[in-house]
Formats: C-alpha cells, structure tokens, sequence
C-alpha cells in the first residue's frame, strides 16, 4: 500500500510542533470567519494570505486549509443560534437546526452538526487518500452537459421538499432566477437587465441576499416579536454530547448517502453550498416521517452538515490534481500555491509529494483538531443567547454590513443587503419559502451557462442529455426526483382509499 | 534654556519641518495599503500575477505600505474598470489588466476607455498556444488544419474563456485563415478550459502557457504552434524531449494568426507624475528580482517592458487592433 507509506511519511510532516500549532491557530480563525456572515473562508483565506509567504510552504497550507476547515465548522453556529447562516453553505442547517434551538436543545443541534461535519470531511479525506487519481479521472469525465444534469439534479430534489403551496415555491424560485440573470450574459458577452446601472454589472452575489435574507430579516422579525431571541440557552456539557453521540449511530445510512453527495459536488464541482441542499432534500425524501423536518428533527441538520463538510474537502482534489478549483476559497488558495512556486496540477503528486502528502495528513489531523475546538468553545457561542437582544441585534446589523461590503468591496452591496432584508421580512410574514429563491440565485447562472454550452455543442439538440451513460443516468434520477413527490402522494393516497 | 539655545532648538526645528514638507517633492510614497483592482475572478491569469506581485513586494519589502488584491470581475471587468476610473486623483490604487482592457467596452458599450486612466507600465505579454488532446491524430499544426478543412463547417469545436473575449477572437481569426467555421464554447476560466480539453469535450483550445502546462508535462494535452512571430525563448525540458522553445510558431506552421495579451498596471485618473512614478520604480525593482525571472519562465511570458509614451502608443495601437478585429466579427456593441 504505498497510499499507507505516503500518508504515514505526511503524517510526520505535519506532525511537528509549529504545524500543529498553525493548525489550532487556523481552526481558531477559521471559526471565527465561518461565525460572522460574509466574511467566508474565501475572504479570510485571501487576506490572510500575504502572512504565509515568508513561511515555508507546507505550514502555510496546513494553516490555510485549516482555515477553511474552521470556517466550514463555524458556519453552522450562527445558523442554529440565530437563525443567521454564517456560511451559505449553512443556509439548509437552519432549517431543523433553529427549530431545535428554539425547543431548548440548542446543544444537541450543535453537536450533531459538528460531528456529522467531521464525519463528512473524515470520509471525504480517506476517499482523496486512496482513490485520489481515479477520482480525478471521473472528475475529468464532466462536460458542460454532465454540470448541468448534476445542476438540475440538485433543483429536482430540493423542488417539492417545501410545506408551503407549489405557487410560493415557484414564485420564490422564478424571482432567483430573475435576479440571477442580472448582469453580463456569460454567452453571448452581453450585458442583461443592468438598465445602464453600473452597480448592477456584476449581478447579484448570492451572499449578499443570504445576509440580507436571512441576518437582516431575523432581526426585523424579532424586533416585531419582542425584541428577544427564543432560543433557549445552549448548554454543552459533556453529558449532552454522550447522549446525542449515542444517538447518531441510527443514521449511519443518512451520513453515508449525505457523504456520496458531497464528495460528488465537491469533485464535480458543484460546491459546498449545492450539496447541503440536495443532501437535505434527498434526506428528506428518504426518511420514513418528512413531515418532521423543518420542526427540529435532527437528521435534517446531519444531512446538509456531513454533505457541507465532504463537499468542501473534497473541493480541494481538483484543485490538486487538475488545477481547477472546486470551490472559491480553494481558488484562493490556488493562488497561494502558485506564489509558493507549487504548480497545481497532474504533476503536482509527482513532483511534490511531501508536500501534496502533508496536506492530505494535516486534513485528517485539522478536523480532529477543529471538532476539539468546536466542541469546546461552544458553551462560549451559546452564551450569546443570554446577551439582550437590544445589544446583540445592533452587533449582528454591524457585522452583517461588514460582511457584505467585504464580499466585492462595494457600498452598493450593503444597501442591497437592506433591501433583501426587508424582502426576507415580507417572505416569512407572508409565509413564502426563502430557501428556493437562495437555491435558484446560488445555481441559477451556472445551470444557464452550463445548459448553454451543451445546447452549443449539440448544436440545439436535447439528446446530449441522454447522449452516454453518465449524463443519461444522471438526467434521469433528476426526473425522478422531480416526479417522487406524485409518486409518494399517490401511495399514500392509495391505501386510504382502500381504506374508505 | 538660555535664548541662544532656544534659538538654535527652534531652528532645528524648523529646519525638520522644511525637510518634512519638502521631501513628499522628491518622493512620493504610499501611506495606506494600496488597493490592487483585478478585473477578473481569482484563479486566471491576472489575478495569478496580481497575487504573485503582492507576495513577492511583501516578501521583499519593497513597498512600505501592503498590496491588497480586490477581484472585481464583474461584467467581464468593467466592475473593476469602472470602479479605478471613479477613483479620481486616488494614488493608493492600481489595476492590472487583460485583454478586457479593450474587448469589454467595445462588447458591452460600457461608457470607459483606457485613456480614462492612467497607464503606469506594461509588466509582460501573454502568449496563447494552440492545444490539442494527446491522444488525437493531430501531431503537428498541418494535421490539424487539414483535419478542421475536409470537414463541415462548425464540426470542431473550440473552448475559451468567455464571450467576445481574447479566446474568441482568436478564434474568429482562426476561421478567417481557414475558411472554416467552429463552434466556440465560451467556459468560465483558463483552467476550466484545458480540463474540458483533457477530458475531450472540446477538440482545441488557446489556453495562455501557464493554463495548460502540467496538462503538457503529464503527457495529457498536445502544443500545437503559439501565436507570435517568433519561438518562445524558454529552453529548459518540460518533457523528456521538448522545451517551450521546440513549439513552432503558428505562421510557420501555416497558421497566419498572432495574438498577444497585455498584462500591464493602471492607476486611476489625475494622480500626479510622483505617484506614477513611485509605481513605475516599484514594478522595475520586481523585474529585477529572480523570483520574476522564474515566474516569467514557468508562464512563457514575453518579457516586453514598456512605459510612457512608448506605452501609450502601443495601447493606442492595439485599441485600435481590436477595434478592427471585433468589427469584423461582429462584436461591436453597436
């Protein structure tokens, strides 16, 4: 097994004093990244960048990638504490995740989330260490028709998953769509709905209307409700972590599949973000009682947790072995390679292996490492829940407009955040689902460009959908997806009418 | 404190004051983080060399003051364009540029020029090599053309970055030296594209050196002829039998297309001559650090400097190269 050997040789690379201590300073940072909104991995990697070139390569990446890990941990906090998402890729983890907050068992919600996210990036690490350049092979098999069936893929489990009417899950679902398209048409090169606005160029980031969505709405919200938060205080002890732990095991099948799904967007690439949602909408189908998601079953923040976390470790092996980067903070870090004379690519694991070994050692050593932290600075984060809401909320307003202006630096943007906050209000007071207008601004211009591209090549034939096994099977599990919730409803009519 | 000394205290002092207030004259330095605009997404090729430039000047110390790198790509970089060009008389800013420079206000019709900013100096020229997949039949540029010439219009497909861009021009050139059409497929990035190319979605490409490189090393992608009037320079084996140098040049391959894309610096409009000048002696000093020599070598960079007038023209030229070319396909905006 020379996989054994490199790792073992990785291992006592990274096992030395300062990199084991840049690990716990990235975690640490990454945390606090992942906890204030806006503020992503891809950000905080970006800046803090310039720190690690006097360093020597091998820790650099290790603190960076940490980082990242943080980062992908903390997310969750906020999404569960306050209803906020930290992260974009946390957005699905609020759906049980607040629920269960709100219901006293705040401490439960986070210690499922950080483990199943340490499950996740656990299993995504072992797949990257054995099957790294077969995984690489089936990565290069993606075409712009494979991307888009994946995409429509994603929207076909999620579609159907939601309580509210079909009508508001369509209309919020059409208004995503509607606002991605702003900005320049990635075919044609021409500018779209930007009305001669400059600020409208560059479309509208899906980050800025998650903040404003999600942070900005929350607070408007309680502020009607009387200005406090419900979330009742979050505990962790070690006694509650025993007793969620000794839970989890029964959804052996949930962390499985939710790990197929992210290590198969991280890989293909279709991001941390994509892959909670369809890890939460598959769980969802699945479970033999969907009615209890989205009112604090547990399973609903394993799912989108372990899928985050795989997809976003498992980002990283295009980025290695192809040089394209499967998310963007691991096009950041691309950069980093570069400027440390490291060429992403084939030659990569050849002609560097201590440090390519290294770095796969440190993701296992990482997430050890952050799932100690999390767990232990938690009591610290639930404490938050005691503060009044007359100071927190003013704290959240500020940290939410630093995030968004950070995302392009742009005044603009913050004031788009106040306006998707008070859209974000109307949306929950009139009871429409905010998730699928998330869902469709996240995917809606990569579906575009990738259904483009196949039509391109197939010069307007439908048939490359279906034209070799990969895309076909892919396609048509969409399809199936997209009819399940008829199917389902049909069986479960069917024995009432026997019944009657 | 007799009167003499206190005469003597205070001259000194005000000889220091004279000095503070008369040396900004002679040099201009930064005295906040300079704001480092890439008009394109993380991962390309200026954003590659934006975040390269910052390391190495922090490395080195050569600025008092950090780099921070800003991507703002939207509108194929009239985000950034516009963003430096607002920045009136801001001498904390800088902004490296592509070929989007000159394609994306005559696309788009968004109201800039270059002559809105300030040109500071080229830094480098890129190079766009023809690629293929290695295991097609097309070994030389002649297998190639004639391949693309006994089919059907639009049966080769061509991948690139973006629309109505560098790649598509190339493109558009390529196809007027031919008498062929292809279907261009406009992908997100340089690095998207030589991917596609390796996994045989796309037929060729005209990724830039660097973008396709290791695809090159590990025996999966083929260089066909790059697009200049001469060889690249570059002499050191990056396979067993080739350096860049053994890839011949397009027009003698029977390929008459050239192509270079700038990579040059940008300061907003109305800075004075220091600050220009302060950016101009930072980008010389970086030129002469090995780390650029190696970063020039690993990209197969043409090693073009140029400034001031000389700079200006060379822009004036090409602005109107493309103008000529993007009318003649069709991309002008209007």
């Amino acid at each position: 097994m020379d996989e054994i050997n490199n790792l073992m040789q990785g291992f006592s690379v990274a096992m030395t004093l300062p990199n084991l201590a840049y690990m716990l300073i990235g975690i640490t940072l990454g945390i606090l990244i992942g906890v204030l909104p806006g503020l992503g991995g891809a950000n905080g990697i970006a800046i803090l960048l310039p720190l690690t070139f006097s360093m020597n390569p091998t820790s650099a990446v290790i603190m960076l990638s940490c980082i990242y890990w943080g980062a992908l941990f903390g997310g969750a906090i906020t999404s569960i504490l306050f209803n906020i998402p930290g992260e974009p890729w946390s957005v699905a983890t609020t759906f049980d995740g607040y629920p269960m907050a709100q219901q006293g068992r705040a401490a439960q919600a986070l210690t499922a989330a950080f483990t199943s996210s340490f499950v996740g990036a656990l299993i995504a690490v072992a797949l990257i260490t054995f099957l790294a350049p077969l995984l690489a092979k089936f990565a290069l098999r993606f075409g712009p028709a494979e991307y888009f069936a994946v995409q429509l893929l994603t929207f076909c489990s999620f579609v159907g998953m939601s309580k509210e009417p079909a009508a508001k899950v369509i209309a919020s679902m059409m208004l995503g769509f509607a606002l991605a398209a702003v900005g320049m048409d990635a075919v044609t090169g021409q500018l779209r709905m930007t009305f001669g606005f400059p600020e409208l160029l560059k479309g509208f980031d899906f980050l800025i209307a998650v903040i404003g969505l999600f942070g900005i709405g929350e607070i408007l919200l309680t502020m009607e409700e009387g200005l406090a938060f419900k979330g009742k205080s979050a505990r962790l002890n070690l006694r509650v972590v025993l007793q969620t732990w000794k839970q989890l095991p029964q959804y052996w099948l949930t962390f499985l599949r939710s790990t197929a799904v992210g290590c198969w967007m991280g890989i293909t690439p279709g991001g941390a973000t994509p892959a909670s949602f369809m890890s939460y909408g598959i769980a969802r189908r699945m479970s033999k009682e969907p009615d209890s998601f989205g009112k604090g079953q547990i399973e609903g923040v394993l799912a989108p947790e372990t899928a985050a976390h795989a997809a976003g470790t498992s980002a990283l092996l295009p980025m290695l072995t192809l040089g394209i980067p499967g998310s963007p903070t691991a096009a950041v870090l691309l950069g980093g390679l570069m400027i440390w004379g490291l060429q992403p690519g084939p030659m990569l694991f050849v002609e560097h292996k201590d440090f390519v070994w290294g770095l796969i050692a440190s993701m296992y050593l990482g997430n050890v490492v952050g799932l100690l932290v999390v767990l232990t600075t938690v009591p610290f984060w639930a404490a938050f829940l005691r503060i009044p809401f007359s100071v927190i909320a003013p704290v959240i307003v500020v940290i939410c407009a630093v995030g968004a202006y950070t995302v392009h630096s742009s005044m603009f943007d913050v004031v788009m955040m106040l306006v998707f906050g008070v859209v974000g209000y109307l949306f929950k007071k009139l009871k429409y689902p905010m998730a699928p207008l998330v869902l469709a601004l996240v995917l809606g211009d990569m579906a575009e460009a990738s259904f483009r591209q196949s039509m391109l090549l197939s010069q307007g034939s439908l048939a490359i959908f279906w034209s070799n096994p990969l895309v076909g099977s892919i396609a048509g599990l969409a399809i199936v997806m997209l009819v399940w919730p008829l199917l389902s409803s049909f069986k479960r009519r069917s024995p009432k009418r026997e019944a009657g | 404190m007799n009167l003499r000394s206190r005469v003597k205290a205070l001259s000194s002092i005000l000889i220091g004051f004279c000095a503070l207030a008369t040396w900004p004259a002679h040099a201009w330095e930064p005295t906040k983080p300079i704001e480092f605009v890439v008009p394109a997404g993380t991962g390309g090729g200026a954003d590659q060399m934006a975040r390269f430039l910052q390391g190495v000047v922090a490395k080195n110390k050569l600025s008092p003051q950090p780099i921070i790198v800003v991507n703002k790509s939207g509108g194929a970089g009239a985000e950034g364009f516009l963003d430096v060009k607002g920045d009136k008389g801001n001498g904390h800013k800088i902004v490296i540029t592509l070929s989007n420079l000159f394609t994306t206000p005559l696309a788009t019709g968004v109201p800039f020029n270059w002559r809105d900013l300030t040109p500071v100096s080229m830094l480098a020229l890129d190079q766009f090599i023809l690629w293929v997949n290695h295991d097609t039949a097309f070994k030389t540029t002649k297998d190639y053309l004639t391949a693309i010439k006994a089919q059907p219009d639009k049966a080769f497909k061509m991948g690139g970055t973006g629309s109505k861009q560098e790649d598509q021009i190339i493109t558009v050139l390529m196809e007027k030296a031919l008498g062929k059409k292809m279907i261009y497929i406009p992908l997100k990035g340089g690095g998207d594209v030589a991917v596609q190319l390796v996994g045989k979605h796309i037929d060729s490409t005209v990724n830039n050196p660097i973008e396709a490189e290791s695809h090159w090393r590990s025996g999966a992608l083929r260089p066909l002829c790059v697009m200049d009037k001469e060889r690249l320079p570059y002499k050191g084996k990056l396979t067993t039998t080739q350096s860049w140098n053994d890839v011949p040049t397009c027009a003698s391959a029977g390929l008459p297309v050239e192509y270079l894309m700038l990579r040059g610096i940008f300061m907003p409009p109305g800075v004075t001559p220091d600050q220009v000048k302060y950016y101009l002696d930072l980008f010389k000093k970086v030129r002469a650090l090995p780390e650029w020599k190696d970063f020039m070598e690993k990209g197969a960079f043409k090693q073009t400097f140029m400034s001031g007038d000389e700079y200006f023209n060379w822009l004036g030229q090409n602005e109107q190269a493309h103008r000529v070319l993007m009318r003649e396909a069709g991309f002008l905006a209007n």
